[in-house]
């Protein structure tokens, strides 16, 4: 009896055992359901217009994405750095100089950080700027015509990532190089020397006050670690601009593991004032150089492509004063400044805190020289001199800060796919939302201004996974609409975006239509080969090369009709649109074209090069639905055997 | 010594060959969900090998210096199927012989490698999420990585599931009915 009950006791244990392995339940899933408003919130009823408008970087597409907020309808895609067949951007001969590098014409990049311009730390709704990672460049875009209009190349930098940050007037805008590269020796070094004779720059482009014209004022030579992202000061730290800093172990090979070994890498702070002034005193090196800078002309609706041959280079480690290191824990990515300008944040990549800096004290640390040691020369402020505090397990892989107008600052956390509003001067959290999916950079409308817009935060995604019917296998990239004008974030809007949206700005509407131009005025046409009305279309031979001057006006060319073009001949057609009202487009076609249609707007000449490879009559149209009768909107093109003597000949109407 | 009854070797019979699909089903899963990954991600431990998508586990998680899951660092697999089929067979041994003591042993032997099979597993899994390559690029300090036992676990972005599979579930079931007649036939002999 005994024997059976200790064996049953046996049994019993056995069972409360494995029952107790099972205790820990699934736990609830963060309710992902939509509030019952949200609709509401972003319903844009037909005929109505936006609040705001959001300029979304295209990331490898190289191009600008228009969105109106908060209905998230797409109005636009700007080309700024990738060809687009679609308007002849890149293809006519008056825009092909804009793409023209040091190396050439240059047909594609990757756009990541869209800037606009500012008058007094506010947005103003007339330029924005954009970087070119690839082949490093900054292009301007014209927001009253919405086509960019200037691009300069940055030389001795090598992928200009931290980029194109503005100043608080838009003195600056800044590229900094995400790749260290040699300089000495015609740039020829081994890839293993990079410790010693690998460095990197930033470029200072200086921006016209009236004509927004770039130029590129100097250069800073600095340690050869990556510089990510950048956020000039503003009211308090206006003259100053702040870089993250990666790879301060200077790796150059597997840098996913080797430029993550340090427990802290560095915020660069850059006292661009004090560069001004060593730059005056002629403290700069002269380096020759080669590098475009190309403007588009608004009279002759013509780019030109100029090649700069000098720029001068500041070398910070002998000029006292221009730049500070603060240690900042991982491989920082943001790098973000509140609305007073006196807090800088930090969000370092693989950290587990978000450092928060102290303008105020950053200064006192430099007066007071409390530094630990250098590095390359360049002065570390002692990480506790600086910091104002820690904002503690805020969330996995910050990346990226933006503020509202209440003291409140929204991170974005890339691994766990969130964004965390917490307040600036407790460095609380406050409120945490999730995102679909892994979260890169986020905007606020004016979230780097002086005075936020808020309202809204924009999360900028990089997976959608199953948020939408799927496409294959590339999906779309996606932005995400939160409303942050109650205690709680929530989420309205789900939308896709064309390419990669790094990151993206957005302003209310009536900032940007102040400056709206509804169409070219036709008198201020002052292209080379403007036919500005019909009388003064005309066909020129000139050697091999034949010079269409063709009008389009609803809805016929003028020529319509042309001959004495032979198999040999370059063709050019100017094409003018006399039309001088709002919404007139007209597009040019021609078969056989290898490169693409025009677009031409009212008052704007614009040119396609043609060169007929046979014999034959060729079709030519307009592409732009312009009138009842577009489709009648037609002509012929005869092009005869190579060595007849065809003469040219053209009309319309005969 | 004493027979079992008919319907307790018939039952004891069942049990041993309804383990026999054991060997070609997956006896456990861990599951991992995160933000990112709606559809979530699925490891499958069969008694001779892993399967699912292991592959991306181990992508997703070299970033925190988790070691590589590759079949041939589990000496376990080369076990696992014999010991099955020593359940099956012993199963099968006890029903046709019918004697008390067999299914005394029998149980013991389903006990001693539940035991074991608890231990081993559990002690992977200590090694997989405490030994982590010192040159990770993300390094949490104090933060492990040691998946559940059994039940739900939230691992940084992640939350983890260590469960039964189909597999699993037949012997853990056959074996819970053996317990069972066990305790049947003790309870009959008073």
């Amino acid at each position: 009896m005994k024997n059976i009950s200790i064996k049953q006791g046996l049994l019993v244990a056995v069972g409360i055992l494995s029952a107790g392995l099972f205790n820990s339940c699934k736990p609830p899933k963060v309710d992902s359901a939509m509030a019952g408003d949200a609709a509401k919130k972003v319903y844009v009823a037909p005929g109505k217009k936006d609040e705001l408008y959001l300029f979304t970087s295209g990331g490898f597409s190289g191009q600008v994405g228009v969105y109106g907020l908060p209905s998230g309808r797409m109005l636009k895609n700007v080309p700024v750095f990738s060809q687009d067949a679609e308007t002849g951007y890149g293809y006519s001969e008056e825009t092909k100089p804009m793409l023209m590098t040091s190396h050439g014409y240059t047909p594609w990049d990757d756009s990541h950080h869209p800037q606009l311009s500012r008058t007094d730390g506010q947005d103003d709704g007339r330029w924005l700027f954009i970087n070119a990672n690839n082949t490093p460049r900054i292009a301007r875009m014209d927001l009253g015509i919405f086509k960019t209009t200037e691009i300069i190349e940055l030389p001795n930098c090598g992928g200009n990532h931290a980029s194109p940050f503005t100043t608080q007037n838009t003195e600056y805008v800044v590229g900094a190089s995400r790749f260290s590269v040699p300089y000495d020796k015609d740039g020829d070094a081994s890839i293993a020397e990079y410790k010693d004779k690998f460095k990197g720059t930033i470029s200072f482009v200086k921006v016209d006050k009236e004509t927004g014209n770039m130029k590129l004022n100097f250069q800073l030579l600095v340690p050869g670690v990556d510089y990510d992202l950048a956020r000039a000061g503003k009211a308090a730290s206006h003259g100053w601009v702040f870089f993250s800093c990666y790879n301060s172990e200077k790796a150059h090979t597997l840098l996913e593991v080797n430029a993550s070994q340090r427990d802290k890498d560095f915020i660069m702070a850059v006292n661009w004032k004090k560069a001004e002034e060593y730059l005056s005193q002629g403290k700069g090196m002269k380096w020759a150089a080669n590098y475009a800078h190309n403007v588009m002309d608004e009279k002759t609706h013509t780019a030109t492509s100029t090649m700069e041959k000098e720029v001068t280079v500041l070398d910070v480690k002998d000029l006292p004063g221009v730049c500070y290191f603060i240690p900042c824990p991982k491989s920082p990515h943001g790098c973000d400044v509140d609305p007073t300008g006196e807090y800088i944040c930090a969000s370092g990549k693989l950290a587990a805190v978000i450092p928060v800096y102290s303008f105020s004290k950053m200064i006192k640390a430099i007066d007071a020289k409390t530094f630990d040691g250098d590095y390359d020369g360049i002065p570390v402020i002692k990480y506790e001199a600086a910091l104002d505090g820690e904002v503690e397990k805020p969330g996995l892989g910050p990346l990226h800060t933006e503020f509202d107008n209440e003291g409140n600052a929204y991170t974005s956390f890339f691994v766990s796919s969130e964004i965390v509003k917490w307040n600036v001067k407790s460095k609380q959290v406050l409120d945490r939302v999730p995102t679909y999916y892994s979260i890169g950079h986020l905007c606020v409308p004016m979230g780097d201004n002086i005075k936020p817009y808020g309202k809204y935060v924009i999360a900028l995604n990089k997976i959608t996974k199953d948020r939408y019917l799927p496409t294959g296998p590339e999906l779309t990239q996606s932005a995400q609409l939160y409303s942050i004008d109650g205690p709680k974030m929530q989420l309205l809007l789900d939308f896709p975006t064309i390419g990669e949206p790094h990151y993206a700005q957005a302003i209310p509407a009536e900032l940007v239509t102040r400056h709206e131009v509804k169409f070219y005025k036709l008198d201020n046409n002052n292209h080379k080969y403007a036919a500005k009305n019909e009388k003064e279309a005309k066909v020129v031979r000139n050697g091999n090369d034949v010079h269409v001057y063709m009008t389009a006006i609803r809805s016929h060319f003028t020529p319509d009709n042309i001959e004495g073009v032979k198999v040999g001949d370059v063709v050019y057609f100017h094409v003018t649109n006399l039309e001088q009202d709002w919404d007139v487009p007209h597009g040019f076609a021609v078969k056989g074209a290898l490169n693409s249609e025009l677009l031409v707007l009212p008052g704007e000449t614009s040119t396609i090069k043609w060169v007929p490879d046979h014999a034959g009559v060729y079709p030519m149209y307009c592409t732009d639905f312009c009138s009842a009768l577009h489709q009648e909107m037609q002509g012929y093109v005869r092009v005869s055997p190579a060595g007849t003597n065809t003469a040219i000949k053209f009309s319309t109407g005969d | 010594m004493s027979k079992l009854k008919t319907y307790t070797r018939i039952i004891i019979f069942v049990c041993a060959l309804g383990m026999i699909p054991a060997n070609y089903l997956s006896v456990w899963q861990i599951q991992l969900e995160a933000p990112q990954y709606p559809e979530g991600l699925k490891m499958e431990i069969w008694s001779h090998k892993i399967a699912g998508d292991f592959d991306k586990i181990n992508g997703l998680n070299h970033y925190i210096g988790m070691a590589e899951i590759k079949q041939e660092n589990f000496p376990e697999f080369k076990v696992m199927p014999w010991l099955i089929w020593l359940f099956v067979a012993f199963g099968l041994l006890t029903a046709l012989v019918g004697k008390r003591f067999l299914l005394w042993i029998y149980v013991i032997i389903l006990s001693a490698s539940g035991a074991w099979g608890i231990y081993d597993f559990w002690n992977w899994e200590y090694q997989y999420g405490h030994n982590l390559n010192p040159h990770a690029a993300i390094k949490i300090p104090g933060m492990a990585y040691q998946p559940p036992l059994i039940g739900w676990k939230q691992l940084l972005n992640f939350l983890a599931g260590s469960f039964p599979d189909v597999g699993g579930w037949l012997i853990i079931g056959a074996s819970v009915i053996i317990v069972g007649v066990l305790v049947f036939e003790q309870f009959r002999k008073k």
